[in-house]
């Protein structure tokens, strides 16, 4: 078993207090994590200002570089991960015991994170706009355009609360330390491994200790690093999204209610689009908010319904250790129930028709976990109630609604694969402000590119684009 | 083989053991009476399959009594607690919960005197001088707690500051989730605190919360000061979130190291409205910060019992729930299960009889429950 202690700005801390972590299935203790509280994150939080200090005594190209290290590290290497040594196949097999998502899929979301650390020079020239990076570190240069530009940095460090229990969102937070700026994490309490594993890949890579502080706790801590850091990150419910709704300080990544938008000039033709839709629907075990939740559609909609159910509805839990797994586990006991009831309230619902009932039961139940089968549900209208939700499983609405009104009633959605090709209503799927990421073409929802900005630009999230003038001649100009 | 040290502990411990059984029944005599008894539990008596006068003589007799509701407590009229002997005495009430709702109260005649009188031996003088002022950072209104800091301090021969705290408001802003509005209100009472630190009152010792004593700390860092340079050398404190982490991190971040380095002695409390107040062993970093609290016997007794059998016992060093028994000429509560679990401690020099560590919410009950609110 593993030992992780909180790391204050790289030091571990020995904590009086420990959560355990457990198989999922077994029971079987896998960890034991050191936990803070809020105090000391507050106090902590007052020197992040030394963590950009810390990190600005390398350059921006040399900490690119030593960050694509840190990915071959992560990916390949035995590194000391609090009380042990960890090789990548230990993380994998750490990672799916405690969140009970399948091995292939946390090799899966491995790779994903080493991807977005090797190529850190192209996403920051992308988020940047090709920008001078020394710009940023200075925090003023000049343009190739001969002009002044200044870029603030508004923290010494980024906060982040990462969820208790999805491996797949920690590329957000990763450019972070390259842009010289530290991390105060909260890790999630059934995956700390990510951020346990790229800190030690960091330290590896050469990248200074003191620049991360690794805070496992409960909402206290979380408390904390909102209230102590002057940009920070935090993921949750849509409870959690109007908490902090219009607060500059914090960004908030709430649940994605992400959706294939299928236009009626290539309706017609659905069956070319069912791999995107389950694609879409089914990766990563349905777990990301990147999975679509809902298939929009004028017409056809209970014959897609049908399809994506033949699809989708044999599908079976199977070991984690099965390549062909394709579904997590609920972890916490009594959450899967707790889930498939609400479900069976909102099937009540007149207009409401489930699909993949006739592929046997969605519930399967365990002594310590469960699981969900895919489930794919017929809505007449957006206006039932279950078109609205979205779920840590694959499961998703196909709703009838008529071309005109899709945007309109569609709701927020994260990313948005719109199947057209119809010019005037792909410029109002642009013009639309409830979409964020918007596909053009049968690009499935999970297929993110990396150098496009996802839910708010980081650069702009933590630098202020200012203004600063300088007379000249001047000796601030010299090295400009 | 057993060592006289072991075998004097043993000893007290049987000592005090009879002590507790003799103070139980002249208890019992006495809330059973009638012309001593207050009008509850001589309405109760009527209902109980047995004779408290004749049928409770030991400690262990009060297991015939059924489980103490604290329900019982919510409503008038409440001079139905009061015994008929102290019917010419003057009152207090003090209140307990009543976010929403009737609040529990008890009513007191000088209870809450006597027990922290009694806590205040435990005060080592030191730390907590004589004749010194005091400041009290807790809730205000209808506690218990604010008269009792006071008239400890007066005891000990100071004058206490108060400050102005509602923790009924501070829920509210919990459940809303106004959680701008409770930063905000914490600071306000953080600023009076500070207003009178700074104000050349002289003050050596205070009661806080942990989580308002967090709060002071940070903010006097922020204005380059710290409880030392302000003069404040001994604190007590209460709360269910007092953990062994916790009272690290106050020891070793907050006030500087331990008492003989950063010349302050902070000591762990736990009681309530209902108890009264249970003292910790001294706290050490040697130990592991463990904490241990024991109950003002024969006055009030703390158990940890099985969390099925709330009659059975746990054996030392096991997990149950706690249980509290209050046996004062004012107030009888024969045996309520607290909000709270921890497990059971061997009797110890100062304490010779059990008590119990690491309390913490019930788990059964923790999920429902607002803890450290203040």
């Amino acid at each position: 078993m593993i030992e992780l202690s909180p790391l204050r700005w790289g030091r571990p801390y020995e904590s009086l207090e420990t959560i355990d972590v457990s198989h999922f299935a077994t029971g079987e203790p896998i960890a034991k994590i050191g936990t803070v509280n809020g105090g000391i994150v507050t106090r902590d939080l007052r020197q992040a200002d030394k963590a950009r200090e810390v990190l600005r005594q390398f350059s921006i190209d040399d900490l690119i570089e030593r960050a694509g290290r840190a990915a071959e590290l992560f990916e390949s290497a035995t590194l000391a991960v609090g009380s042990g040594a960890q090789s990548p196949d230990d993380f994998v097999l750490q990672q799916s015991a405690s969140t009970g998502l399948p091995e292939h899929m946390c090799r899966s979301n491995m790779q994903k994170n080493a991807f977005v650390l090797k190529n850190m020079r192209q996403i920051l020239d992308a988020l940047t706009r090709g920008l001078d990076l020394n710009i940023l570190s200075r925090g003023y240069g000049k343009e190739s355009r001969d002009v002044i530009v200044s870029f603030q940095a508004q923290a010494g460090a980024l906060g982040a609360v990462l969820p208790n229990n999805s491996p797949g969102v920690h590329t957000l937070w990763m450019p972070v330390v390259p842009l010289q700026i530290g991390l105060a994490l909260k890790p999630g309490s059934q995956e700390p491994w990510t951020a346990y594993r790229i800190t030690a890949a960091f330290a590896e890579a050469g990248i200074p200790p003191e620049c991360i502080s690794l805070y496992p706790g409960g909402h206290d801590v979380g408390q904390a690093i909102l209230g102590g850091c002057q940009r920070s990150m935090i993921f949750g419910s849509l409870q959690t999204v109007a908490q902090y709704a219009g607060n500059p300080k914090v960004q908030v990544h709430g649940p994605g209610f992400s959706k294939i938008f299928l236009g009626d000039d290539c309706v017609d033709r659905w069956p070319d689009f069912l791999d995107v839709m389950v694609e879409s629907i089914l990766s990563n075990g349905g777990r990301s908010c990147i999975n679509a939740s809902n298939v929009f559609a004028s017409r056809h909609t209970r014959e897609i319904a049908e399809a994506l159910a033949e699809r989708l509805g044999p599908v079976e839990p199977l070991p984690p250790n099965d390549p062909q797994a394709a579904l997590a586990a609920f972890t916490t006991p009594g959450m899967g129930a707790a889930v498939w009831k609400m479900l069976e309230s909102d099937l009540n619902e007149a207009g409401v028709e489930h699909l993949t009932e006739s592929y046997g039961p969605r519930l399967v139940e365990h002594e310590r976990y469960a699981f969900l089968r895919p489930m794919i549900v017929h809505a007449d209208s957006p206006d039932r109630g279950i078109v609205s939700k979205e779920f840590m499983f694959p499961f998703a609405s196909v709703v009838a609604c008529p071309q005109a009104e899709m945007i309109k009633r569609s709701g927020y959605t994260l990313v948005g694969t719109a199947i057209t090709e119809n010019e005037h209503w792909i410029q109002q799927l642009a013009d639309a402000t409830s979409i964020d990421r918007l596909n053009v073409g049968p690009i499935p929802t999970n297929r993110l590119n990396w150098l496009q900005p996802h839910e708010g630009n980081l650069i702009d999230f933590l630098f202020r684009s200012r203004a600063l003038q300088v007379a000249a001649p001047h000796p601030a100009l010299a090295n400009v | 083989m057993t060592t006289m040290t072991d075998q004097d502990l043993q000893a007290r411990v049987q000592a005090a053991r009879e002590k507790l059984d003799q103070h139980t029944f002249e208890i019992v005599q006495w809330h059973f009476h009638e012309s001593t008894g207050c009008p509850f539990w001589l309405e109760k008596k009527k209902s109980l399959n047995f004779d408290p006068l004749r049928d409770i003589r030991t400690y262990e007799d009060l297991q015939k009594f059924p489980t103490f509701e604290d329900e019982w407590l919510r409503g008038g009229p409440v001079e139905r607690w009061r015994p008929k002997a102290f019917a010419d005495r003057p009152t207090f009430v003090f209140e307990t919960g009543g976010t929403t709702g009737v609040p529990k109260s008890r009513v007191v005649v000088e209870d809450h005197r006597i027990d922290y009188e009694l806590f205040s031996d435990t005060l080592p003088d030191q730390y907590f001088p004589r004749n010194s002022n005091w400041l009290m950072l807790g809730p205000s209104g209808p506690r218990r707690l604010r008269l009792a800091v006071e008239h400890l301090c007066q005891y000990r021969g100071g004058i206490c500051f108060c400050i102005d705290l509602d923790p009924r408001w501070v829920i509210k802003l919990i459940k809303k989730g106004w959680m701008e509005h409770l930063e905000a209100y914490k600071q306000h009472c953080i600023d009076q605190a500070i207003t009178i630190l700074t104000a050349g009152h002289s003050i050596k010792c205070m009661f806080a919360t942990p989580k308002l004593l967090d709060s002071l700390c940070l903010a006097l860092e922020e204005r380059g000061l710290t409880l030392k340079e302000l003069g404040v050398t001994g604190i007590f404190s209460g709360g269910t979130e007092f953990t062994p982490q916790w009272t690290r991190y106050c020891v070793e971040e907050l006030l500087g190291g331990p008492p003989e380095e950063s010349g302050i002695y902070m000591t762990p409390t736990y009681g309530n409205t209902l108890m009264g107040l249970a003292c910790s062993k001294p706290i050490s970093a040697a130990e592991k910060y463990k904490i241990s609290y024991y109950a003002p016997q024969p006055r009030a007794v703390t158990e940890v019992v099985s969390f099925e059998d709330h009659n059975q016992v746990v054996g030392f060093g096991e997990t149950g729930r706690v249980k509290l028994t209050t046996l004062t000429k004012e107030f009888f509560v024969p045996g309520f299960l607290e909000r709270d679990e921890g497990e059971r401690e061997e009797p110890c020099d100062r304490y010779p009889w059990p008590g119990v560590s690491g309390v913490r919410p019930f788990h059964q009950l923790a999920e429902s429950t607002t803890v450290g609110v203040y």
